[in-house]
């Protein structure tokens, strides 16, 4: 309010006046650093090589502050700021707790590798047309999706999220694109708009939207009111977001039809936001409606699983190959939430966060193989292992890594996976995750079978307005980095799965969480109900 | 629609209703208003000035792309939250000063300057989808679709 300097109000009973240390600002400066280096690039639009650099600059300084904010949390446990001063839970809380912290820094790691990657598959035109300014937008989207501690909220960065991958995926108007763009604006807009009306069912029923305050009050409410309902309309929306069995035909229709390094970041990180919506709401907030809805989980992860494998085995076009890698991937993660022990759940963190990173890096290995060998397509695509040995590596590494065979990362979230599952006695879900591995490994070693060791007949045509030399920095950097990290954390896992088991526990008991959000001393002071 | 009559009011009413964008945003802090109004307001009346002399004249008037306008109204907003940084205090706090004018108190707050931030992003997407629909279809701007 705008009253005079000599009206004395008391503050106390709407504000948080305790001070705040700088430290906890690392909770929103993330969001806040990637919002203000989007407007920049709004502003500098038609320089279009200052854009790169101040991009590439801004991922580095985004990936240094969910570096801190990770350090902070694994120090001092859940760490929470509230909007403008106001008492949670009418102010709108940022709380990073273990599980958001470290996808953040994962996805920022990979928005990096995916930005420098960027700096040769973006065309002065696409830059003119506004990539780099959607791709901080849809950072600030993906880091406050994780970071946000209040379900509207939540929402809102969905919405950010969408709107900036719009704008990438029509990047150059092709018809095709305008075609895939279409699809998967009209399906997530649906899924959105679900999210929106289970988000007002909640805040009818609960009276609140911040996330601590419906784990503390869904307890009381849980005889009376139809949670059950309102968890399966949370797990449908989400479903639909991660693109899970049976509303994933979105996927495969639209992601092989932008730029490759928008397809890598869609792969990588929006199929995931959706799980880790799906984990936050289903296993923090509402876990006994989960319990009850397992088995319909259970059955779609499986039925995810099996299809994204057999479709992988399908294809021809090497993107739409790892479209299906990713759903089969989601199917993984959903397995662990139907699950919902502590184990399961960290297996399904697990998994994420290496997914990924193996899913865009697949997606940037297809790019530079097409750029190579000219062709999208398995039956055009040959003799890479000759032409680029060390390539051929690292695309094997990934390869293996997707197929979850050792001594890759992605082996680890599957055992761990493997293990809860028998641990209850599904055997039905550790086979279909058998299976599916298998399956997978089968579609990856026909890629590797025909796209790097069959000899190419006759000089290898050139994908138009492509001209990077071999061995250029900017496609060496981020595939060697991303390469590195699967390969450290596949033979060096135990820092990992001790850190994904603590976020599963902390998600199982959300007591520290909700003690971030309300501090002891309010609870005790009756200020609060 | 380019009639005489249009063209003659157009200027007027174009400074008039900016002057109004402004009132309506500054009233915005107390009463009903704020930047979202303010800033359709005004790009509406950068519409009226395009209808009567085209597209040209407007992009002329404003100097910037209306893109790098709302690009600094963003800048404007994000940066009014974090000026909280320094006083020990959350993320978006309103933060007043409290300045004396001609013996008149003028309290002013980062509140104005986020709301001054909103007002920009809105005048330069609105004017931005605006002059693209004004745009006559040319070979220059892709044909039909214009």
């Amino acid at each position: 309010m705008a009253t005079p300097s000599t009206v004395p109000v008391d503050l106390s009973a709407a504000l948080v006046l305790a001070p705040v240390p700088l430290a906890d600002w690392l909770v929103v400066l993330p969001v806040a650093s990637m919002i203000a280096f989007g407007a920049l690039l709004m502003m500098v639009r038609k320089s279009v090589r200052l854009q790169g650099t101040i991009a590439i600059a801004g991922l580095a300084l985004l990936v240094l502050l969910d570096a801190g904010l990770l350090w902070r949390v694994m120090v001092h446990g859940p760490v929470t700021m509230v909007m403008g001063r106001w008492l949670p839970p009418f102010g709108i809380a940022f709380t990073a707790d273990l599980f958001g912290a470290v996808m953040a820094l994962v996805s920022a790691v990979v928005a990096l590798a995916a930005g420098i990657f960027a700096l040769t598959d973006i065309d002065a035109s696409g830059r003119r047309y506004g990539f780099f300014p959607f791709l901080m937008l849809l950072m600030a989207g993906v880091t406050g999706a994780f970071l946000t501690g209040d379900i509207f909220n939540l929402y809102v960065w969905f919405e950010v999220l969408l709107i900036a991958s719009f704008g990438l995926l029509i990047l150059g108007s092709e018809p095709e694109q305008i075609d895939g763009a279409l699809k998967y604006a009209i399906l997530n807009l649906i899924g959105t708009t679900l999210f929106l009306i289970a988000v007002g069912y909640l805040y009818a029923i609960f009276g609140t939207l911040n996330m601590a305050d419906i784990a503390r009050k869904a307890g009381t409410l849980r005889e009376t009111a139809p949670l059950t309902t309102l968890t399966a309309l949370f797990i449908f929306a989400f479903a639909m977001k991660a693109a899970a069995f049976p509303v994933n035909f979105w996927l495969p229709a639209s992601y092989h039809t932008p730029r490759i390094v928008v397809s890598a970041l869609f792969g990588g990180l929006l199929t995931k936001i959706g799980i880790y919506a799906l984990i936050r709401v289903t296993v923090m907030l509402l876990p006994v409606e989960r319990e009850e809805l397992s088995l319909m989980i259970a059955v779609s992860a499986a039925l995810t699983m099996l299809i994204g494998a057999l479709g992988a085995l399908a294809q021809n076009d090497i993107r739409k190959l790892v479209g299906y890698l990713v759903i089969a991937g989601i199917g993984n993660m959903m397995a662990g939430v139907a699950i919902g022990t502590p184990a399961a759940v960290s297996g399904a963190i697990l998994y994420a966060l290496n997914s990924v990173a193996t899913m865009t890096a697949l997606y940037l290995v297809a790019g530079e193989a097409a750029r190579l060998a000219g062709a999208w397509s398995l039956s055009g695509l040959g003799g890479l292992y000759r032409r680029a040995p060390w390539f051929s590596a690292a695309s094997f590494a990934f390869f293996l890594a997707a197929a979850g065979l050792p001594p890759l990362a992605g082996m680890w979230p599957k055992v761990v996976l493997l293990k809860a599952s028998l641990d209850i006695g599904a055997w039905w879900l550790a086979a279909s995750i058998l299976v599916s591995a298998f399956v997978i490994t089968l579609a990856l070693g026909r890629v590797f079978l025909l796209a790097y060791w069959r000899p190419l007949s006759g000089p290898a045509p050139k994908m138009p307005g492509e001209d990077a030399p071999a061995g250029d920095w900017r496609i060496v950097l981020p595939l060697g980095a991303l390469t590195f990290l699967v390969v450290l954390f596949g033979l060096l896992p135990e820092p990992l799965l001790d850190l994904t088991q603590r976020a599963a526990t902390n998600l199982a008991d959300p007591a520290a969480y909700i003690l971030s959000v309300f501090p002891q001393s309010a609870i005790e002071r009756g200020a609060l109900p | 629609m380019n009639t005489l009559i249009l063209r003659t009011v157009a200027p007027v009413l174009t400074a008039l209703m900016l002057l109004f964008s402004i009132f309506v945003l500054l009233r915005g802090h107390n009463e009903p208003g704020g930047g979202f109004i303010g800033g359709l307001i005004a790009a509406s009346a950068l519409a009226i000035y395009g209808i009567a002399f085209g597209v040209a004249a407007v992009r002329r008037a404003i100097r910037f792309h209306p893109m790098a306008i709302a690009g600094a109204g963003l800048f404007i907003s994000t940066l009014s939250g974090l000026i909280s940084i320094f006083f020990g205090v959350p993320f978006m706090t309103g933060l007043w000063i409290y300045p004396v004018f001609f013996d008149v108190e003028v309290p002013l707050a980062t509140v104005i300057s986020f709301d001054l931030g909103v007002y920009l992003v809105v005048l330069g997407a609105i004017t931005s989808i605006a002059l693209a629909l004004e745009q006559e279809p040319g070979p220059e701007t892709g044909g039909e679709e214009g």
